[in-house]
């Protein structure tokens, strides 16, 4: 019970700590900070069109920030999900334009487990390396990172390259777009949400409910232990690693499926790091990443508007930056507390 | 000079007087209050945990008493580090030596107050100075030997001597003999009754009820932070001073059933290992056991047993040599498989091996059974059946405080190594690998625990043992084994051998020397 209090209380303090300091740049820079804030608020929450724009940009986060949590909880650091995204992605887009002729039914989860299957293959790559060989997971999926950006400006510019303008692939076919939740002038909101979510509650029964969840914490708690147990440490890590490149997939495959529907060069854009900062933020816990992901997608959008009273939308750069800090600073302190004790 | 003659007159060279010590969350010290007399040998003991690592650190000046007094030789002082603790004659060994690997014995005694000639340090004399104290107190060590390359009763030796060097007439021995043979422990209380008729003050920490009995005046008992007894040795006994430590009337020596081996259940085969620097630290042991015994590998820490223990419980990989379980070759198999077939181990590394800290006590009493029924339903844990056995579990092996949800973590050491004990034995062993399973526990925890040893015993389990107690070896064996260096020194019963024997195979004597008379 203390402890739920702690991870509930660690974040919203440094929201509010960085909402303060926020609100003293404001200051400096010869604004008023409450009618900053007022209109960030308006531009994330005050009507429906923005709530819609706060929700579509969150959906993505969320996702990624599962993935990179469930990697923490597995005791692996899965800073690869803007690859894992970009490739499921592209994989999905690779195929789904030829789906027409599917029903939906068919086509839409048909299209979400190959970007799913896509991600994972590819951050197991990582886990494998790390399981057999012991090589860091953060240096290998930084670098199939960079390999995921080459591939796709490859394939967006050579095979799957189509129309004019900025590099792109064919529009995936109707039949494998997601439905339409909601519309509110141009503003569509597709059922990526609803998928994120369910991403969510999967995180959860899985980590809480089953031998495999009880096998992946054990890992990440304690390697040595688990063995000990019985429990394979190789497995399960290529196992974490392989579940979080299917979230980041996931993210993916939703961007592509119910926002842009054909891949773009930039599709990831940073949303597989923000995945890290949300993770951390939500404390691992599935439900913790849903509001961090909304509270930095609500930052973003609101953002645009407080643009509009002559504050800087990088404000919010700064607030987010200093959340992060504090809650890894707390992270720091209890680390450090913690090995004191042990000493003792 | 004033100084040397209030020393001689006055009767306590220490007095602490009501001290109290904090940390967060516990109490350390709770007005203890103990008067020492000028040249005794005077013991401190106590279960883990009671304060007296505590208690010695604020003499030494390493800690600063919440409230209350300390007087040496009768005056009033206030230590703010432990060079003003120093500075008026006293010196300490911790439990953890501080010396400096890399430099030799002379250079770490002298370190810090180094004599020097012009402006250079002045070896020579240091050399001379350090022999002299040396020969003085028969503090055998090889004064130009680098520390790493010392056995570790050498080390001890050598901290006694910095102490010395500093003028120390107070001497604090923290635990001096967990890390020392029976010999060495022997050579040790020499050396203390060399420096006692030469007017020391030595107070001595231990948890050896045999030790203090052999070589102290006087006892002072620590229980929870508080003294409990104040006795004169000689007037005492071990039960006495366990029942202070504990709190209630302790088993020292447990009864056992006569021995009854049954068919061989576990066998070790001219095993090789290597540790992590590759290096082979096991080196051709071979050994067997049977169901309804228990087997001791006895052996200083660090002769290979961890690697040993690791490569039979499947957790190091085999370099040469087959271990043989209910007749199957099971050499580098999995702990898994080696689960199912129906070992299990106690780990002498609770931390490391045993216990998932962040794990609640129900997570943890599961680990290794976890994807089997009852616990396990399908791809799901069922709850409801794991949260019930567990209560079952703590209940049985007294696991306090009774909560299923308290983390492996924040428990005590005696209640882990419960939980850890409990968890092993309930998954039905044919064969258990039992490691230090009292290190660092108090007399009644460890007294629990080797009656769970005995009891699967009697129930026809084969029980290898391995510990650095002696006397746990002996009071739980039906066999004996000697570790040295990876290799096993002899075999012999407990009934029919002695300590001084055992010791010198741990020393590295072959049993066949020992009793071949070659010494
Ligand atoms: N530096 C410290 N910080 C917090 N707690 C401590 C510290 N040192 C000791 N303790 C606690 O104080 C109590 C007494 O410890 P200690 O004096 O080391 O016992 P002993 O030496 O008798 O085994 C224990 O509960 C221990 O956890
Ligand atoms: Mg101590």
């Amino acid at each position: 019970m203390k402890k739920m209090f702690q991870s509930i209380a660690v974040p919203v303090i440094a929201v509010v700590i960085a909402l303060v300091i926020s609100a003293l740049v404001i200051l400096a820079i010869g604004k008023n900070p409450i009618e900053a804030y007022g209109s960030l608020i308006h531009g994330a929450f005050g009507n429906q069109q923005a709530i819609i724009d706060t929700l579509i940009k969150s959906t993505p986060l969320i996702l990624t920030g599962l993935a990179v949590g469930f990697g923490f909880r597995a005791g692996v650091f899965n800073i690869g999900a803007e690859g894992q995204m970009g490739i499921g992605a592209l994989a999905a887009a690779t195929f789904a334009s030829n789906f027409g002729g599917l029903p939906p039914a068919i086509a839409i989860p048909l299209t979400m487990l190959i970007g799913m299957v896509a991600g994972a293959g590819w951050a197991a790559i990582a886990g494998f390396l790390k399981a057999k060989t012991g090589a860091h997971e953060v240096v290998t999926t930084i670098m199939l990172n960079s390999i995921t950006t080459y591939i796709a400006s490859f394939m967006v510019t050579g095979p799957l390259a189509t129309g004019y303008g900025s590099p792109k692939s064919p529009e995936i076919s109707t039949s494998a777009q997601l439905p339409i939740l909601m519309r509110v002038g141009a503003m569509e909101l597709s059922s990526g949400i609803v998928i994120a979510i369910l991403a969510a509650v999967f995180m959860y029964v899985f980590l809480n409910k089953t031998t495999s969840g009880y096998e992946i914490k054990a890992v990440g708690f304690n390697p040595y232990a688990a063995e000990y147990g019985g429990i394979s440490v190789s497995k399960n890590v290529i196992l974490a690693m392989a579940i979080s490149g299917a979230l980041a997939g996931l993210a993916g495959v939703t961007e592509l499926m119910g926002v842009h529907h054909r891949f773009l060069g930039e599709l990831a854009g940073g949303k597989g790091f923000d995945g890290i900062s949300i993770a951390l933020i939500g404390q691992n816990n599935p439900i913790g990443i849903i509001f961090a992901a909304i509270l930095i997608g609500a930052l973003r959008t609101g953002s645009n508007e407080m643009q509009f009273m002559g504050v800087s939308k990088y404000i919010v750069m700064i607030t987010q930056a200093i959340v992060i800090f504090l809650v890894a600073a707390d992270r720091i302190v209890r680390a450090i507390y913690a090995r004191k004790k042990v000493e003792a | 000079m004033n100084e040397t003659a209030s020393q001689v007159r006055h009767e306590y060279a220490v007095e602490m007087l009501e001290i109290t010590k904090k940390f967060p969350g516990v109490l350390a010290n709770d007005r203890v209050t103990i008067r020492i007399k000028n040249g005794e040998i005077h013991a401190i003991v106590g279960e883990n945990g009671a304060g007296k690592s505590t208690l010695m650190n604020q003499l030494y000046g390493l800690y600063h008493p919440d409230s209350g007094e300390i007087k040496i030789f009768g005056e009033k002082k206030t230590f703010v580090g432990p060079r003003d603790a120093i500075k008026a004659g006293i010196g300490m060994v911790h439990q953890h030596f501080m010396l400096v690997n890399t430099l030799t014995a002379t250079e770490n005694v002298v370190l810090g107050n180094e004599p020097v000639k012009g402006l250079n340090f002045d070896l020579k004399h240091s050399r001379q100075v350090v022999k002299e104290l040396s020969e003085r107190y028969g503090l055998y060590i090889d004064i130009d030997a680098k520390i790493e390359d010392m056995p570790v009763g050498m080390q001890q030796r050598v901290e006694i001597i910095k102490t010395l060097y500093r003028g120390a007439q107070i001497i604090i021995l923290d635990e001096p003999t967990a890390v020392l043979t029976p010999q060495e422990v022997e050579e040790l209380f020499v050396i203390m009754r060399n420096l006692q008729k030469d007017g020391k003050t030595i107070l001595f920490i231990s948890h050896k009820l045999n030790e203090v009995m052999e070589i102290s005046e006087k006892i002072t008992v620590m229980r929870g932070g508080k003294v409990t007894a104040e006795l004169i040795t000689k007037d005492t006994n071990e039960r006495e001073i366990a029942r202070a430590m504990v709190g209630r009337d302790v088993v020292l020596k447990l009864d056992k059933a006569p021995h009854k081996p049954k068919d061989v259940v576990f066998e070790v085969k001219d095993l090789q290992v290597r540790d992590n620097r590759r290096l082979e630290v096991v080196n051709g042991v071979s050994l067997t056991v049977r169901r309804g015994e228990v087997v001791g590998i006895a052996g200083v820490a660090g002769n290979g047993q961890t690697e040993f223990i690791e490569a039979i419980t499947g957790l190091r990989k085999v370099e040469r040599g087959h271990i043989i379980f209910q007749g199957k070759d099971v050499t580098s198999a999995h702990p898994r498989l080696l689960r199912e077939m129906g070992m299990t181990h106690i780990a002498e590394d609770r931390f490391k091996y045993a216990l998932i800290k962040p794990f609640p006590a129900y997570y943890n009493v599961l680990l290794g059974r976890h994807y089997k029924p009852p616990f396990a339903k399908g791809a799901f844990l069922d709850h409801k059946e794991i949260k019930r056995y567990t209560a079952e579990l703590m209940e049985e092996f007294d696991v306090r405080p009774r909560i299923i949800e308290h983390l492996g973590g924040n428990f005590s050491g005696g209640n882990q190594q419960k939980l850890v004990v409990g968890r092993e034995i309930k998954a039905n062993p044919k064969f258990m690998v039992v490691a230090q399973p009292t290190r660092g526990l108090d007399v009644g925890a460890i007294e629990f625990i080797h009656r769970q040893v005995l009891r699967m015993r009697e129930q026809d389990v084969g029980i290898l043992l391995i510990s650095m107690e002696l006397e746990e070896i002996f009071s739980l064996s039906d066999r004996i084994l000697v570790m040295y260096e990876g290799k096993i020194m002899g075999e012999v019963r407990p009934e029919e051998t002695t300590i001084e024997e055992v010791g010198l195979m741990m020393a590295g004597k072959k049993l066949e020397e020992i009793r071949g008379g070659k010494l």
